[in-house]
Formats: C-alpha cells, structure tokens, sequence
C-alpha cells in the first residue's frame, strides 16, 4: 500500500517537474532574476501535486466508471435516439459553462468592440460542441473510420476560412482548442471507449476515440460562420 | 499573509466556483440515469468519493498553479516576448510546451485509458512525451508565425494537408487517439501559459494586431501533437518490422 502510495508520488513529482524546472531554469539562469514570493511558489507546488493526486484518484473511482457505465447502458437500452441526446446535451452544458471558453469569449467581445457578442460566442461554441459529441457518438455506432469525418472537416475549414472575416480565424481556430476541459475530456472518453467496447464489431481503441477531435474541430467552423454573419 | 478566516472564504468560494463548473455534467448525467435509465448508478459507493476527488484535486492543482506557478509563468512569458531575445524565445516556447503538457491532467487520464484498453500496446509514458514534444515545436512554431508575421492559415492549413498525408501510412489503431491528442491536451495548464505568451508577443511587437496575431497558439498546440503522434506510432512500426526481419530463428538448442 505504501509502496502504492509512493510510486504515485513520484509520477505524479515526475509530471510537475518539467514545468517547475522550465520555469526556474528561465528564471534565474536566463534571467537572473530571483524567485518572487518562493515560499508561496513551493507551496502551491505541493498543492498542485497533492491536486492532481486525488484528481487521479478520482479518475478511477469515480470518473471512468462512470462513463463506462452510462455507455454500457445505453448499449443495452439501444435506443440510438436517446443516445444521441445525451451526447448533445453532455456536450453542450459542459462546454457553455466552460471558464476557458467564457475567458476567449469576453476578450473576443472586448477586442471587438461588442461585434462578437460573448453570449452569441459561447452559445455557438457549445452547440457545436453538442453537435460534435453527438456526430462522433453516431459515427462509433455506425462503425466509420473517423479519418473521413476529420479529414472532410478539414476541408471544410479551409474552405469556410477563405470567406471568413481576418478578425474572427484566429479566435476560431482557438475555441477548438479552449473547450475541452479536465473534466470533460476524461468522461467523454470513457463513454466512446465503452460504447465501442459494448458495441459488436466495434474496437475500443480504432473507434472510441475521436471524440475529442470532432469536439475540437466543430467550433471552428461555427465562430467563422458567426463571424461571416456578424461582420 | 491573509488572515485564516479570508483563506477559508477564498477556499471556499473556489471549491464553489469548481463545482459549479462540473455541475452541468453531473446534472446532465444525473438526469439521465435517473429518468431515462430509472436506476441508481453502479457502485455509488465509490462513485461519490471519486466525484469529490475529482473536484477537489482539480480545485487544489488549478489553485496551486496559479498561486505557485501561472504568475511567475506569464510575467515570464511578457519578458520573452520580446524581438531581441529571440532564441530564447523559441527555446523558452519549445520547453514551455513541452512541460505543460507533461503536466495536463487530461492527457494523463486519456494516456491512461489508451494504455489499458490496449493492455499496454500503447504505453502511456512514450504517448505523452510523443504529445509534448508535438506541442512543443506547435509553439515554437506558431510563436515564429508571430514573430515573423506570416498569415495564419497557411500554417494551419499546411499543418492539415501534413496530417492527410500522414493518415494512410500510420497504423490504423493510433490515428483516432492521435486525432484526439491535440483537443485533449489544450487545457487547464497549457492554455493560461500560451495564451500569456500569445498575448505578450502581440503587445511587444510593433505593429502586431491583438485580434489577429494574439488568438492562434493554441491551433498550433492542438494540431501538431497529431504530427508527432502518427508520426512516432509510424516510426514505431517500421522499426519493430526492421527487427522481426533481422532477428535471426530461434535457435533450437535454446528451447
């Protein structure tokens, strides 16, 4: 148990340690500069690795049984519909509370003076979220390589950012990137693994995941084309 | 030093603030579970506690970083973001990359999972360090877009036909979770970091516009993982192929 305890640790020591040392390399080799306030930065050290040691924890007590559970029961259920609205609604009541997203969104509002309204922003970036989710739920059940989604997405992208406004692509391109949060990575990819898992035919690895991608790739496209209607 | 009962309040509010943020989860699933599927959760004995878990070490980890590490991290970012200390910037993008994303709890969970639904095929720590390096040039990169001023689709789009190519030659097994890679890995600590970086280059620079240079890093970030993530599971299996041609039989007097 203790041994247990005590290789987490350092695992979790292990994932901190880069960032610690990047930080204090640059800091006092780079910039000869001491350490502002060192006793609160070592404190919030530990608190970070004590954070992310239950986080963990967590993980496997609560947060993938959970999805794989839900999975497994809508499995059963077989009802494809109701599936489906589950995976919009988890998609999009995570995202739009999301404070990454609320963070872009207000400084997109500011920095355009009000054009691209925070609201409007958070609400198309969490529909398309939804619409992600429940598109790559589909695509698990239906068994279809995700390059082809991706990969049209892509397409898709490049063609909607010819006709995009210059002032919205930047922060389009980086709602994609912002709205999967910690705890919603974990969940959805416990739920499309144990989708493919109790679905026939399907395989875990070649076909749950994805659903981070989609989610990752659907928002670009719609900022854009809230852009081209705004501007 | 605040005195006691201002922490507690601060904790306080914080923990509030983090749950608030997990509730629309919990109540979807909730709502779901019960009214769709009429039944209690499996196991409810270690799923409350594995909640709790999870919102509190994530309260406790975004706090620790903040007050240990995002101040120091983004005043960094503002001193190196200057046009004169150029390699440094790059090296001080590459590594910054590279450590926050060995530290993003949601690509440890989905590194995790990866390695136990394949039994150890995919082992988590080459799949982190393949992600984190992917990040690493991704913000190099997209910094040097910056820096040098070029338009940002290019990049990207150059980015996206690299992928294309790369798709059809990499094990078929990895692309998904590739794919999945660069969404998974933006996040709690990646994004303050880079998007500081992001932020201080467009204010330092002359002539930079904020709206269009300073959004764009984390694109870099969410893309190039997939690079790097086809890219060693490609490698990967042209070497293991090398090897199982140049290994000579089993020798029978070794049975």
């Amino acid at each position: 148990m203790l041994r247990q305890f005590a290789r987490m640790a350092f695992e979790i020591l292990r994932d901190i340690l880069p960032i610690v040392l990047v930080i204090s390399i640059f800091q006092l080799a780079v910039l000869h500069q001491p350490f502002p306030n060192l006793g609160g930065v070592v404190g919030g050290l530990i608190l970070a690795v004590l954070g992310l040691f239950l986080f963990t924890q967590g993980l496997n007590l609560g947060l993938f049984p959970l999805g794989e559970s839900l999975a497994f029961q809508f499995a059963r259920k077989g009802n494809i519909w109701w599936l489906l609205a589950f995976a919009f609604t988890i998609g999009y009541a995570t995202t739009v509370a999301e404070p990454a997203l609320l963070a872009v969104a207000a400084k997109a509002d500011q920095i355009s003076g009000g054009v691209l309204d925070q609201f409007m922003v958070r609400s198309v970036v969490a529909f398309a979220v939804g619409v992600a989710i429940a598109v790559g739920v589909l695509r698990i059940v239906l068994g279809h390589p995700i390059h082809y989604y991706i990969i049209g997405g892509y397409v898709l992208v490049v063609a909607v950012t010819h006709f995009a406004p210059i002032e919205v692509i930047g922060l389009a391109y980086d709602s994609g990137g912002v709205t999967t949060s910690t705890v919603t990575v974990p969940l959805v990819a416990a739920l499309g693994v144990g989708l493919a898992t109790s679905i026939e035919g399907r395989n875990p690895l070649v076909d749950g995941f994805g659903l981070i991608a989609l989610a990752s790739l659907t928002p670009i496209l719609a900022v854009m084309l809230y852009g081209i209607w705004v501007y | 030093m605040t005195p006691l009962n201002g922490t507690i309040e601060n904790v306080l509010l914080g923990l509030m603030s983090t749950t608030r943020d997990v509730l629309p989860v919990i109540g979807v699933i909730a709502f779901f579970q019960f009214f769709l599927f009429r039944r209690s959760p499996d196991n409810p004995r270690r799923l409350v506690p594995g909640l709790l878990f999870v919102v509190v070490g994530l309260y406790l980890f975004v706090e620790g970083l903040s007050v240990g590490l995002f101040p120091l991290g983004e005043t960094m970012a503002m001193q190196f973001a200057q046009p004169d200390r150029l390699p440094w910037l790059y090296a001080f993008a590459f590594l910054i990359g590279y450590a926050t994303t060995m530290a993003e709890p949601a690509l440890i969970a989905v590194a995790v999972k990866a390695q136990e639904i394949t039994s150890g095929g995919v082992r988590e720590w080459p799949l982190r360090n393949a992600v984190a390096f992917g990040v690493a040039v991704g913000i190099a990169v997209g910094v040097h877009r910056i820096v040098a001023g070029d338009p940002l689709y290019v990049y990207i789009i150059t980015g996206y036909v690299v992928v294309i190519v790369q798709t059809p030659f990499a094990p078929r097994e990895i692309v998904a979770l590739a794919y999945d890679s660069g969404g998974v890995t933006t996040s709690t600590v990646t994004v303050p970091l880079v998007t500081a970086l992001g932020i201080g280059l467009a204010t330092n620079l002359p002539g930079r516009n904020p709206i269009i240079d300073g959004f764009g890093l984390i694109a870099f970030a969410s893309l190039f993982p997939m690079i790097s993530v086809m890219g060693y599971a490609t490698l990967a299996k042209y070497w293991s192929r090398g090897a199982t041609r140049a290994r000579p039989p089993a020798n029978d007097k070794e049975s």
